[in-house]
Order: C-alpha cells, then structure tokens, then sequence
C-alpha cells in the first residue's frame, strides 16, 4: 500500500509538470489553432536561467525572474518569427516551431556544458511522512504549485477582461476582431503564458536531478496529456498531463511483475501507448470537440 | 516541329515523362555528371553521395504521405529502422549475440525490408484514417518513442543501445559491394548501385504521383472532404499513401547503414525524422525532384559545415572553444528550416523553377 501511494503521489507531482506544459500547449493551440513544438526548448531554457540566477537572487526570486525572462523570450519569438506566418497551412507553422525548437535548445545548451547543473531549489530528495509513506518534498510542492497555477489560469480566463478577449479569440478570431479586440497581442499573450508555463515546468523537472542537455525531452511527454485530454480543452490537458504521470509512475512500479515481457523501462513510453489507445476509441480526445466539417 | 519545341501535336508527347527538351537535355546530362562521377572524385565524397542518394529514396518516400497526400508524418524515422532491422537481420549472419539469416542477395533483402515497413504502414494508417493534420504528427511522433523502445530492449535484433549490429550485407549477382575488387572500389561499386536505385525508385515515384493514383492524393491532401463527394475513397487512398511512403522508407533504412556497416538504435531518433521533414520542407514539398534535392542538400551540410573554421575563424573546430561546427550545423537546421518556409516556401525545387521562369524567357523575362 505504502509503495502504491509513494508510486501515485510521485506519478501526480510528475503529472503536474506535464499539467504545466500540456497548458501552455494548449493555450497556443486555442489562440493560433498551432501546436508549438517549441516548448521543450523553453523549458529547458527556464531551467537553465534558474541555475544561474538561483545563487544571486534566492531561488524563488530567480524561479520568478525566470518565469518573466522566457515569457518574454517567447513573446519575442511569436511576434518574431510566427507573426509573418499567420494564416499559412497549421503543419508548416508546426514545423516552424520545431526550427525555433533546435535553434533555441542548440544556444541553451552552449550555457549547459557538459556537466549536470543544479537549479538550487530548497528540497533536494529530502522526503517526508505523508499518509504514512515517505514521499519526497517536491512532488507535494509540484502538485501544490500546478494546483494554484491552474486555479489562477483559470480565473484569469473566467472573469478577467484579458482573459475574456482570449476566449472570444479562441471561439471565433475574424468575429473577436470585428469587436476591436487585439488579435495579435492575444496571439503574443498566450505565447508568453506558454513560455512562462513552460520555464516553471523546467525548474521542477530540475530538482532533484539538475539539468542536463537531454532535460527537453520530458517536454514532449506533454504531448500524449494534451492528446489525451483534447486539443482545445484546459481542463483536458491538466486531466491528461496527471494521468500521463500516473500511468507513467504506477508502470515503473508494478510493470516488471506484471509484464516483463515489455521490457524494462516501459514506463517511460507507457504514456504513448495509452494515447494510441485512446485516440482509437475517442479520435479527439477525452474532452475535445468534435469537429463538424462542411464543405 | 523544327524549332518549335513546345508545340505538342499529340497528347501522348504532352503526357510524356519528359515532355520538354530542356527537360530531357537536363536529365540525360545529369545522369551522365552522376555516372562519370566515380573516376572524377574521391571515395570518401562518394560515400557521402551515395548516403545521400539513398537518403533521397527516404525522402521521397515522406514526401508522398506528407508532400502529396497532406497527411503529416514525424514517424518516419520508425519505418527507416523497420526496413533497416529486416534487411539487416536477414543478410546478416548468425553470431550468437544477433540473430540473422545470411540471405546476403540485396535484391531479395531491399524487397523484404520495404515490404516489411509498407506491412507496419498498413497497420499504423488505420489510426491515420481517424486522424488529421496535428493529432496525426503527434500520433506518429509516438510512433517514433514506441519504436525506440522496442528495439533498445529488442538486443538479439539490435545488438543494443551502444553497441549496435552489423548492417545489412550488399550482394549482387556474387559481387560483394561493400568490398574493393580488380575493377572498382568499394566506394564506386555502392555509388553506382545505390544511384541505379534511386532512379528507378524516383522514375517509379513520378510515375505513381501523375497518375490517378497521384490526383487522388492531391484531392486527399487538399481538402480530403470534397476529395471524398467526388469520389476519392478516403480510407483506401490514405491507407496507399502510407504503405507506399513505409515502402520507400524501409528500402532506404536497410541502405542507408551499408555504407558504414555498422548501425545502433540510437540512430532512430525524433532526430531522424526531423532531418526527413528537413529535406521534404527544404527541397519543396510535394515535388519528386525537390525531395532529391533536399535529401542531398542536408546530407552534404555537415560536409560544409565542417569547412567552416578554415573561412570563419571564430567557429572552432573541436568540440571544445566557443561556437563548435556541430552547434552551427544543429542551429542551420533550425534557420534553414525556418527560412524557406518564410521566403521560398516552396523549397530548392521553386528558386529552380524561378530561375528557369527567368532564363526561359530572356530576355524577356520582366
């Protein structure tokens, strides 16, 4: 039972990362109808920045700075780069972003060397006595932080006027426009979101181990959640990223007795198994919309 | 018809292959420059160009599930390890650590590896049928994880992460390729063999994308709902264009590691597939030429990259001071990319059509 909540509360503090990406890919994706695949490098971007910044400036000033720092980066890099590609075919601005990934991720890892760095957060592996079983500190800070955020995203989106503007953006953007409302700015706005999003996700990932040059890669486990969940569903993607984790977790738990056979690690690309699965019951996901065609 | 080169009198010569003279003219010469270049260059350059041929073949192969029929693929580093694994595991021999079959005829095992990758196409594109545009690319970018999973634990098909497998064995009629003899070079003999194999798959290409099949594609790609009112059968085209691209994908995987012989897991990444998309984007999506050209475009980069600290002396080139070739080589992916869908987004294939626009008409070309 012990090993079962230890393995459960590690898959959702795990899973509350991916909460973090999948948001901010889906926050692009209902603006610009593009998935970003930059947001593995703005992760691992925000990791960085916060082991530079953690030994001047405390590490929550710099998980701060930090925040602030890639969403501007990443406002820049819309504004930019997707800017002049408004209204082209969705795959090639995709493939944009992938260009933008290799790019940014290329000149981070220049400032990552060789060597493991470490972000300089407060926890460590330390653990502590939840529920009677000994679960490291930072997945219960994990969970509690994305549990805020998600709560503010929302509200942000609910009652303030920013967040209205996104929605009706979102809904309809020829119709948002005709109401006055800034289509770009809501275009660069969730850019930025998503960059913030994305270094707080960073910095979590790093505790624990430190960032190394291959710390991207987790970024993409984001992209099963926000499949899973649907692509324009918020409430999906935090759903989606939890279950992703959890899958993940119970798998490098419980997979070694029950399947052998699927190899070690297994946990690893567990996730992507259950999303082929899912997408053959449900092709849009468990909370996505249904698209109605005509001609 | 003397000097009247684009008057067409029948529609069989307007339906030609080649239907323009400067389109045979450039083509026979090409082939000629390609045939005469074993005894012009060293065999290092060969090699390269014979990956890069083979490349070309992989290229192809996405740009007709992605180029023609629209529907995007990041898997496609997938099926290059499918047909690399096949055509490895059945020429290579029996060693106790991998398995093998010592089946060494290429002909044999370059049939088998693209029908073995055309085989796991079938099965993927079920899923491809319910899906469109980014769901898709996310499905098969799965498709690469799953992959590189199976064959990191799979060791007696792979060897292992690290280690690695022998590639498959090039045999034709008795020769062994992938050795020097009394006539030719190692080197020579794969360049000949691999540029006779991407003609006859590119010449197969073109013929398949001009034809009903081809339009069918291009409906699909399009729009596949109106394709579907006028009677495209959307399941079964889209189901083609997937076999045929793993078809195309499985023959270059099995070449593409003859010419090292030698080949690890690890070389199956997100990577891989982003190189492939890299070359279709670049040369001009949706074009057999513009794939080639893209193909060897990507595979000749490192090559000049790597002449760069002799011109720019800030980049170094080690791995050690400052800006190193392989970070200038990883962000030129990135910036190329980039840049042509911006500028040219119809790739190498439509600054060629620009310039042939231009001179086609001097000096009239305003």
């Amino acid at each position: 039972m012990d090993e079962f909540l230890q393995s459960l509360i590690r898959g959702l503090g795990t899973g509350s990362i991916y909460s973090l990406l999948a948001l901010g890919f889906v926050i692009i994706y209902k603006s610009t109808q593009v998935i970003s695949f930059a947001q593995p490098a703005f992760m691992l971007a925000g990791a960085v920045l916060v082991s530079y910044l953690s030994p001047a400036v405390s590490f929550l000033g710099a998980v701060l700075v930090a925040a602030v720092v890639i969403a501007v980066l990443a406002l820049g890099v819309e504004r930019t780069v997707l800017r002049p590609m408004v209204g082209k075919p969705v795959f090639v601005v995709a493939i944009i972003t992938i260009g933008v990934d290799v790019v940014v991720r290329v000149v981070t890892n220049a400032f990552i060397g060789l060597d493991v760095r470490q972000v300089g957060d407060p926890w460590g592996l330390n653990t502590v006595s939840f529920l009677g079983a000994e679960v490291q500190q930072r997945y219960l800070v994990m969970i509690g932080t994305t549990a805020v955020v998600t709560v503010a995203l929302f509200a942000f989106f609910r009652y303030s006027r920013i967040g209205l503007a996104m929605r009706a953006v979102a809904y309809d953007q020829e119709v948002a426009l005709a109401q006055g409302i800034s289509v770009g700015s809501v275009f660069a706005l969730s850019w930025a979101l998503a960059g913030g999003l994305a270094a707080l996700a960073g910095v979590f990932v790093a505790t624990g181990a430190g960032v190394d040059q291959q710390l991207w890669i987790v970024a993409l486990k984001a992209l099963p959640a926000i499949i899973l969940g649907g692509l324009e569903s918020l409430g999906g993607a935090v759903v989606g990223g939890l279950a992703v984790g959890v899958v993940e977790s119970l798998f490098g738990t419980y997979q070694s007795d029950f399947a052998p056979w699927l190899g070690p690690n297994f946990g690893l690309v567990a996730p992507y198994a259950l999303m082929l699965l899912v997408l053959l019951v449900r092709p849009y996901g468990l909370f996505g919309k249904r698209e109605v065609e005509r001609l | 018809m003397k000097g009247r080169p684009e008057l067409y009198t029948s529609y069989g010569q307007d339906m030609a292959f080649l239907n323009t003279r400067p389109k045979r003219a450039w083509s026979g010469g090409l082939v000629v420059v390609a045939l005469l270049m074993p005894f012009l260059i060293t065999d290092d350059l060969l090699q390269l160009l014979a990956t890069g041929f083979v490349a070309a073949i992989g290229a192809i192969g996405l740009n007709i599930v992605t180029g023609f029929a629209g529907q995007v693929s990041l898997g496609h580093a997938f099926f290059l390890a499918i047909g690399a694994y096949t055509g490895a595991a059945l020429s290579g021999s029996e060693t106790g650590r991998v398995i093998g079959f010592g089946i060494t005829s290429l002909p044999i095992w370059l049939l088998a590896s693209g029908l073995v990758a055309a085989l796991f196409g079938v099965l993927v594109a079920p899923v491809a049928v319910r899906l469109r545009g980014l769901y898709l690319a996310i499905v098969t970018l799965g498709l690469v994880f799953l992959g590189e999973h199976v064959f990191r634990e799979w060791t007696s098909l792979t060897g292992g992460p690290g280690v690695g497998r022998p590639a498959a064995i090039p045999e034709l009629f008795g020769v062994r390729l992938d050795r020097d003899n009394a006539m030719f070079t190692a080197a020579q003999q794969l360049y000949l063999v691999m540029f006779v194999l991407l003609v006859i798959f590119g010449v197969l290409a073109r013929n398949l994308v001009r034809s009903r099949v081809g339009r069918a594609f291009a409906a699909v790609r399009d729009r596949d709902l109106a394709a579907s009112v006028i009677g495209v059968d959307l399941t079964k085209y889209k189901v083609l264009a997937f076999a045929v691209s793993s078809f195309y994908a499985g023959v270059a995987g099995a070449l593409l590691f003859v010419m090292n012989g030698f080949f690890d897991p690890g070389s199956f990444s997100l990577l891989l597939s982003v190189q492939y998309i890299a070359m279709v984007l670049i040369g001009g999506a949706g074009t057999i030429s513009g794939a080639i050209m893209g193909a060897l475009f990507i595979t000749l980069l490192p090559r000049i990259t790597r002449e760069l600290p002799a011109v720019l002396p800030f980049i170094s080139g080690d791995a050690t001071g400052g800006i190193t070739v392989f970070q200038v080589e990883a962000v030129l992916y990135g910036v190329l990319i980039i840049v042509f869908l911006i500028v040219e987004p119809r790739g190498l294939f439509g600054i060629w059509v620009r310039v042939r626009n231009y001179w086609r008409t001097w000096p009239f070309s305003y």
